[in-house]
């Protein structure tokens, strides 16, 4: 256990609550809308009203194939891409002029396709920048390491490694990300995310590169985290999204062609046309199977 | 024997200064991808706003202060006015920018102080130890040297592995666009990192200028020695830098010592290192990956 465990308030909960603020048994109660959001680069559309609401608690599923517009959406509430027209509301209070440090401090963390850890920093380290809106020296008594910024050094230290500890790579601390196998580099990564105790959490392809079973146990996590935030998921693997997501948007294009349930959506024709028949098409295509016209009727 | 001796003790109280020069411009290269050329004239403007304090009678103490507070301005200033506006653009935009800025600043120097040799006072003794019957070339000025840039070392070793600023910079550095989404001001991590390189390369300024003669590019074989020391130790690589300039310092003070006529081909030794580590080891010599960027 380490120095912030927190006693669990409810029989229900996991390891993984420890990593979170003490006032871990509120419910989730953010949400993420978006309402109309259009992105144009130049002449080109990548995004056409689109909108969508992340409920508190909720998994949101972003799918669509190749192109679809789905990490400019990411990108929009990430505050890397401003919308050329469209509104995002956080909790009830419009995001305007949002800036990708912002995030941390609104309680919205992301991780990354790819990993994006920094090579020159220990695991432990690249955690412990995860939570560092949740220090509270100032910038003067950091700098000349007053006694101050030595506690909250430690704190954050402690929070670091209870975080991974509980995504099962606290024994990889002291090591160089470089050197360690990709599905553990996910994990440190998804710690990273995880130690500021976010209220959203945006994951972009987090299954990517991973085997069958460490795919099902990030599902199993998944659902975990959906306790205790509101989840927003982009991700290829259909059998995951089909299997964590509360609600699903698809899109294609740039514009948003389904939104609902797992259910509804699979039952979706045009969700067949635009994204499924493609997706056994790219299936077949990495299977090395030949390419037929006849693969649109899947599904 | 004794004369071996005294050139390596000169080689590495010089050597430190390269180190702490190098690190100056490693700090930069890390965090920015530009080298700072105007970083000797820069430590030569806050040099002689030292010399004026001096000149009008403060001590040597509050003169190094001052001095190194007005580099830390100095290079929070250049960051953020001149430096950002080409961040991330083409690196030669940075180059042309950092060696007009060094030019600019010279020139500056040359109009607020006049162009003239000036003597710069050392806080200690020029005169070296008594060992036995011999005097070697360890001075009480030297000590203070050496003691200087490993203190300011140890004190950016503690900043960059223990403080969360020193984390959230070092971060900075590897990753803009991640730190960014994690909540760190990246834009004041860079503009700290340059105020910090101006400290260091003020000191480094400093401690060279001490008793010796001062004018406007007092600083311009310094550059060269510093750019060599940190090339040596693979530009990306602190370490790497201080023993960089160590090796450069011991070098150049053994080509001095024992070429006939060797303190003329100081500078060409220099250059003559860097072309070889260039040839050789473009990486440098603490180079862990392949090829290095520009």
């Amino acid at each position: 256990m380490g120095p912030l465990a927190q006693p669990t308030p409810t029989a229900g909960s996991t390891a993984i609550d420890r990593t979170a603020a003490p006032d871990t048994d509120r419910a989730p109660s953010a949400s993420l809308e978006m309402t109309g959001i259009t992105v144009a680069f130049g002449g080109v559309i990548a995004l056409s009203e689109v909108s969508l609401v992340v409920e508190p608690g909720q998994v949101h599923g972003l799918i669509g194939p190749n192109g679809a517009g789905k990490t400019t959406l990411f990108n929009v509430a990430c505050g890397i891409v401003r919308p050329t027209a469209g509104e995002m509301t956080w909790r009830g209070q419009p995001l305007r002029r949002l800036k990708p440090h912002q995030l941390a401090g609104l309680g919205i963390s992301r991780t990354l396709q790819g990993v994006g850890l920094f090579p020159g920093m220990t695991v432990l380290e690249n955690v412990m920048i995860g939570a560092h809106r949740h220090a509270r020296a100032g910038f003067g008594s950091a700098l000349f390491a007053l006694p101050r910024s030595d506690r909250d050094e430690r704190e954050l230290r402690a929070r670091a490694l209870a975080a991974l500890s509980d995504l099962g790579a606290q024994q990889h601390a002291g090591r160089y990300p470089g050197g360690l196998p990709y599905p553990v580099q996910k994990r440190v990564a998804l710690a990273r995310a995880l130690v500021s105790a976010p209220d959203l959490l945006l994951l972009d392809e987090p299954a990517s590169g991973l085997a069958e079973d460490e795919m099902h146990e990030l599902g199993e996590l998944i659902r975990t985290l959906s306790g205790r935030m509101s989840v927003l998921l982009v991700e290829h693997h259909m059998d995951l999204v089909m299997r964590v997501c509360d609600r699903i948007t698809v899109l294609d294009s740039g514009r948003q062609i389904a939104a609902g349930t797992p259910a509804e959506v699979q039952a979706d024709p045009a969700v067949t046309e635009a994204y499924l028949g493609d997706e056994v098409t790219a299936e077949e295509d990495a299977a090395g199977t030949t390419r037929t016209d006849g693969g649109r009727h899947h599904g | 024997m004794q004369y071996f001796v005294n050139v390596t003790l000169t080689g590495l109280t010089e050597g430190m200064v390269y180190s702490a020069f190098a690190l100056a411009l490693v700090l930069i290269w890390r965090s920015t991808r530009i080298v700072n050329f105007a970083q000797g004239s820069m430590a030569a403007a806050t040099t002689f706003i030292a010399l004026a304090l001096i000149q009008a009678g403060q001590s040597y103490w509050v003169a190094l202060v001052v001095a190194l507070l007005s580099g830390l301005v100095l290079g929070a200033i250049v960051e953020r006015v001149v430096i950002r506006p080409v961040e991330g653009g083409p690196e030669l935009n940075a180059v042309i920018v950092t060696l007009g800025l060094f030019v600019a600043i010279q020139a500056a120097i040359a109009i607020v102080f006049g162009s003239a040799f000036q003597s710069f006072p050392t806080p200690f003794g020029l005169e070296g130890f008594q060992v036995g019957d011999n005097r070697i070339a360890l001075t009480p000025n030297s000590v203070w040297v050496i003691a200087a840039v490993l203190v300011t070392m140890a004190l950016l070793v503690v900043l960059f592995r223990f403080t969360r600023i020193g984390l959230a910079m070092r971060a900075s550095a590897f990753g803009q666009e991640v730190a960014r989404l994690l909540g760190v001001r990246v834009g004041r991590m860079l503009t700290l990192g340059w105020a910090l390189a101006a400290v260091v390369g003020s000191l480094a300024g400093l401690l060279i200028a001490g008793g010796e003669f001062v004018y406007p590019a007092y600083m311009d074989s310094l550059i060269v020695f510093g750019f060599v020391a940190a090339v040596l130790g693979g530009l990306d690589s602190p370490i790497g830098a201080i023993v960089g300039g160590l090796i450069l310092g011991l070098a150049l003070s053994y080509v001095s010592g024992y070429v006939e006529r060797g303190s003329a081909l100081v500078n060409v030794a220099a250059l003559v290192i860097l072309m070889i580590v260039l040839l050789v080891r473009p990486g440098g010599l603490f180079a862990s990956s392949t090829a290095r960027r520009a």
